[in-house]
C-alpha cells in the first residue's frame, strides 16, 4: 500500500454508514429532558423560596434568591416543553440526493 | 482553552453547608444523566451513530455542546481565579482568544471538514497529508486526551473533598462510573446531550453567584471603585498597561495578547482541537456543521461575565486571595462565594452544575479519544477490513478502557501533581503546529505529503525549546508563564511555517486528483449539496452569524478600553 490514502474509499465508507445510521429515526429529543428537568428544580427550588428564612434571606444580601432562581429555572422548562409542543422532531428525510452510491 | 492556572488546592475550611434539599437535587441529576445513556442506547447501531451520532444532530444541540464541552469545571474555576488575579485582563480570552478562532472554524475551514466526510481531526491530515502525519497526530491526541481526562477527574475529586467532605477515591470512582456508563451506552449522542443540559445547569448556578456578589460588593460601581483603588486602575481594563515594554501583571502587551493568545494559541485550540471539532462533524449537515462553533461563539462572549465577576468580587472581599497570608487561593474564588451567599437549594444548583461541568469535560475528552483510538488508530493499522459491528464493540471496549485508564491517571495525579501539569503543558505546544500544518494544507495545494510531518514535528519542538529552554532558563527575560506561552506559541508557529515551505519545495505534492474539496477552491461531493429547507432563513446564515459574532466581541471591549 502506498504513503498516500485516497480520499474515495472513506468517503465511500462514510456515505454508506449514513444510509444505515438510525440515530436520526430513533434518538430522542433533547428539548424534553431539558424542559422536564427544569420543570422539577423550578419547582423544588421555588418551594426552598416561599419557605425561606430570615437567616437565608440575609445571606443571600436581602434578595430571596431561591425564589428568584426557582421561577427562572420553572419558565425555561415551560419555554423548552412548549418549543417541544409547537415544533415537534420533524420525521428524517431519507437522503435522496445523496452522491452516489445510494440504493 | 487550557487553563491559565493549573493547580487546583482548595482550603480545608470551604466545606459547604449543604443539606437534604441539595443532595435531593443532585441525586435527581445523577439519575438523569444515566437516563440519557439508556435512552440514547437504542439510537447506536452503526460505528457512525456511536462516534458522530449518524451526522444528524440540530445545530443548536451541536452549538450548545460545543460551547459546554470547553466550559469544563477547570475552566469555570480557573478563569475566576485568572480575574481574581490579572482582573479585566481575562476578557482576552474569550473576545480575542476565542470568537475570532470560532468564526474562522465555522465560516473558513467546516466545508473541509464536514464536506470531506472524515470522522477526525487526524482523518483530515490522513487526507490531505500521508500516514505519518496521521499517526503521530492520531498518538499524541489518544495519549494527551487521557491525561486531560484524569487530570479532570482529579481536579473534580480535591473541589468535592473540600466542598462536601467526600474523601477523594470516591468521588473520582463514583464521577468515573457516570461517565462511563453513559457513553458506553449511548456513544457520543449522549455525550453531547448531557453536555447541552451541563450548559443550563452551571448558568443556573453561577448567575445567582455573580448576581448577588455584585450586590455585596455594591454593584460594578463599588467593585470598580475598590478594586482600582487597591489593584490600580489598570486592573478593571483589558488593554491598560499592555503597552510593549510596560510593565502588567499579565506579562504580555498587546502584541503578544493578539499574535499570541489570539491568533496562534487560540487559532490552534478552537480549530484543530478534536474534542470541540467532533461536536460539529455530528452535525446534520453542511450548514448545520457550520453554525455549530458560530452559535456556541454567542454565549462564550458573555459567559466571561458569570466566571470574571465571581473571581473579582472575591478579590474584594478577600484582599489577600493568592497570596502566602491568606488560606484561599485564587482558585477558591467561586467555591468561597458559594459558601458565603447561597442559600440550600440554589447551593444544590451551583453545586450540582459543578459537578456536571467536571464530569462534562471528561467526558468530552473521553469520547474523543474512543472515536480517535478506534477509527484512526485501531481500524487503519492495527484490525484493518472488519464488519462495522466490530468497531461498535471496540469503541464500547476502548470506552471502559480509557476511562479505567484515566482514573490510573488521576491516581497518580493526586502523587505527582507537578509532573501533570508539566505533562499538559507539553501538550499544549502541539496544538500550535497543528494548526499551522491545516491552514497552509488547506490553502496551499503545493505543501507535499511530507511537509505535514515535519511541520508537525518542527513546530512542536520550536516552542518546547522557547518555553522550556529559552524561557525556563531564563536566556530571554519573560515577566510571567503566561507571557512566556504567548511566545512560545509564536515561535513554533513560525517554525512549523517555515519548517513546511522548505520541505514541501524538496519533496513531491500530493497529486491534484487527491485534493479535490481537501483545499481552498477546490470542492467535493457533499459541498455541494443545496441548503435544505429552511436553513435559507437569514438568521441561519452562516457568514451573517459569523460576522455578528466578531462585531459584538468588538463592541464588548469598548467599555473595557477607556
Amino acid at each position: 500500500m502506498s504513503d498516500s490514502y485516497s480520499d474515495k474509499n472513506l468517503q465511500d465508507e462514510v456515505s454508506e454508514l449514513e444510509t444505515k445510521s438510525v440515530t436520526a429515526a430513533r434518538l430522542f429529543d433533547i428539548r424534553r429532558i431539558i424542559g422536564g428537568l427544569f420543570v422539577i428544580y423550578g419547582v423544588i427550588v421555588t418551594i426552598a423560596g416561599f419557605a425561606a428564612s430570615d437567616d437565608e434571606i440575609d445571606k443571600a444580601q436581602g434578595v430571596n434568591i431561591n425564589l428568584w432562581t426557582g421561577v427562572g429555572m420553572l419558565v425555561l422548562g415551560i419555554f423548552f416543553l412548549v418549543w417541544l409542543k409547537l415544533r415537534p422532531t420533524a420525521p428524517p428525510v431519507p437522503p435522496l440526493e445523496e452522491g452516489g452510491g445510494e440504493e | 482553552m487550557q487553563t491559565p492556572t493549573s493547580s487546583t488546592y482548595l482550603a480545608a475550611e470551604l466545606r459547604l453547608p449543604t443539606n437534604w434539599l441539595d443532595y435531593t437535587i443532585l441525586g435527581i441529576y445523577f439519575l438523569v444523566v444515566l437516563g440519557i445513556g439508556f435512552a440514547a442506547r437504542r439510537s447506536v447501531k452503526t460505528s457512525l451513530d456511536f462516534f458522530l451520532s449518524g451526522r444528524s444532530l440540530p445545530a443548536w444541540v451541536t452549538g450548545l455542546a460545543f460551547v459546554a464541552a470547553n466550559l469544563g469545571a477547570t475552566e469555570i474555576l480557573g478563569m475566576a481565579a485568572n480575574s481574581a488575579q490579572y482582573g479585566v485582563y481575562t476578557t482576552h480570552w474569550y473576545w480575542i482568544g476565542a470568537i475570532p478562532a470560532m468564526v474562522f472554524l465555522g465560516l473558513v475551514m467546516m466545508p473541509f471538514y464536514y464536506g470531506s466526510k472524515v470522522r477526525s481531526v487526524p482523518e483530515f491530515l490522513l487526507l490531505r497529508f500521508d500516514k505519518a502525519s496521521h499517526l503521530l497526530s492520531s498518538a499524541l491526541f489518544a495519549v494527551a486526551a487521557i491525561l486531560i481526562a484524569g487530570v479532570n477527574l482529579y481536579a473534580l475529586a480535591i473541589v468535592v473533598e473540600a466542598l462536601l467532605g467526600w474523601p477523594e477515591w470516591v468521588a473520582i470512582v463514583v464521577a468515573g462510573f457516570f461517565v462511563l456508563a453513559y457513553i458506553t451506552l449511548g456513544g457520543l449522542s449522549s455525550a453531547i446531550y448531557n453536555e447541552v443540559l451541563q450548559f443550563f445547569v452551571i448558568l443556573a448556578g453561577l448567575i445567582p453567584i455573580t448576581v448577588l456578589g455584585l450586590k455585596k460588593v455594591g454593584g460594578w460601581d463599588g467593585l470598580s471603585d475598590s478594586l482600582s483603588k487597591s489593584h490600580g486602575s489598570d486592573f478593571m481594563t483589558a488593554w491598560g498597561g499592555t503597552g510593549i515594554g510596560s510593565e502588567n501583571p499579565l506579562g504580555a502587551n498587546w502584541l503578544t495578547i493578539v499574535l499570541g493568545l489570539g491568533f496562534v494559541l487560540s487559532f490552534g485550540y478552537w480549530t484543530t482541537n478534536f474534542a470541540e471539532v467532533q461536536r460539529a462533524l455530528s452535525a446534520k449537515n453542511l450548514s448545520a456543521a457550520q453554525r455549530t462553533p458560530l452559535i456556541a461563539a454567542f454565549p462564550k462572549i458573555f459567559i466571561v461575565f458569570v466566571v470574571m465577576i465571581p473571581g473579582l468580587v472575591a478579590a474584594v472581599l478577600v484582599p489577600k486571595i493568592g497570596t502566602p497570608g491568606s488560606d484561599l487561593q485564587y482558585n477558591d474564588a467561586i467555591p468561597y462565594l458559594m459558601q458565603q451567599l447561597l442559600p440550600n437549594g440554589v447551593l444544590g444548583i451551583a453545586v450540582t452544575g459543578l459537578l456536571a461541568a467536571f464530569m462534562a469535560g471528561m467526558a468530552a475528552n473521553i469520547s474523543s479519544f474512543n472515536t480517535v483510538f478506534t477509527t484512526d488508530i485501531w481500524q487503519k493499522y492495527v484490525v484493518k477490513d472488519r464488519e462495522d459491528g466490530y468497531y461498535v464493540r471496540f469503541g464500547r471496549l476502548i470506552t471502559v478502557i480509557g476511562v479505567l485508564a484515566s482514573i490510573g491517571t488521576a491516581f497518580l495525579a493526586s502523587s505527582f501533581s507537578n509532573i501533570m501539569s508539566y505533562l499538559q503543558t507539553l501538550f499544549s505546544f502541539f496544538n500550535v503546529p497543528m494548526f499551522v500544518v491545516f491552514i497552509i494544507g488547506m490553502f496551499w495545494k503545493r505543501a507535499s505529503m511530507k511537509s505535514g510531518f515535519w511541520g508537525l514535528i518542527a513546530g512542536t519542538t520550536a516552542a518546547m525549546v522557547n518555553y522550556f529552554v529559552i524561557y525556563k532558563q531564563g536566556i530571554i527575560d519573560i515577566p510571567s508563564d503566561q507571557g512566556a506561552n504567548f511566545v512560545s506559541a509564536i515561535a513554533g508557529f513560525v517554525a512549523g511555517a517555515v519548517v513546511m515551505v522548505a520541505v514541501s519545495l524538496f519533496t513531491a505534492p500530493k497529486p491534484a486528483t487527491e485534493l479535490q474539496g481537501l483545499v481552498y477552491g477546490t470542492t467535493s461531493p457533499g459541498m455541494a449539496e443545496p441548503p435544505a429547507k429552511g436553513d435559507d432563513a437569514w438568521y441561519r446564515k452562516p457568514a451573517l452569524l459569523g460576522w455578528g459574532a466578531v462585531v459584538l466581541a468588538a463592541a464588548c471591549y469598548i467599555p473595557f478600553s477607556f
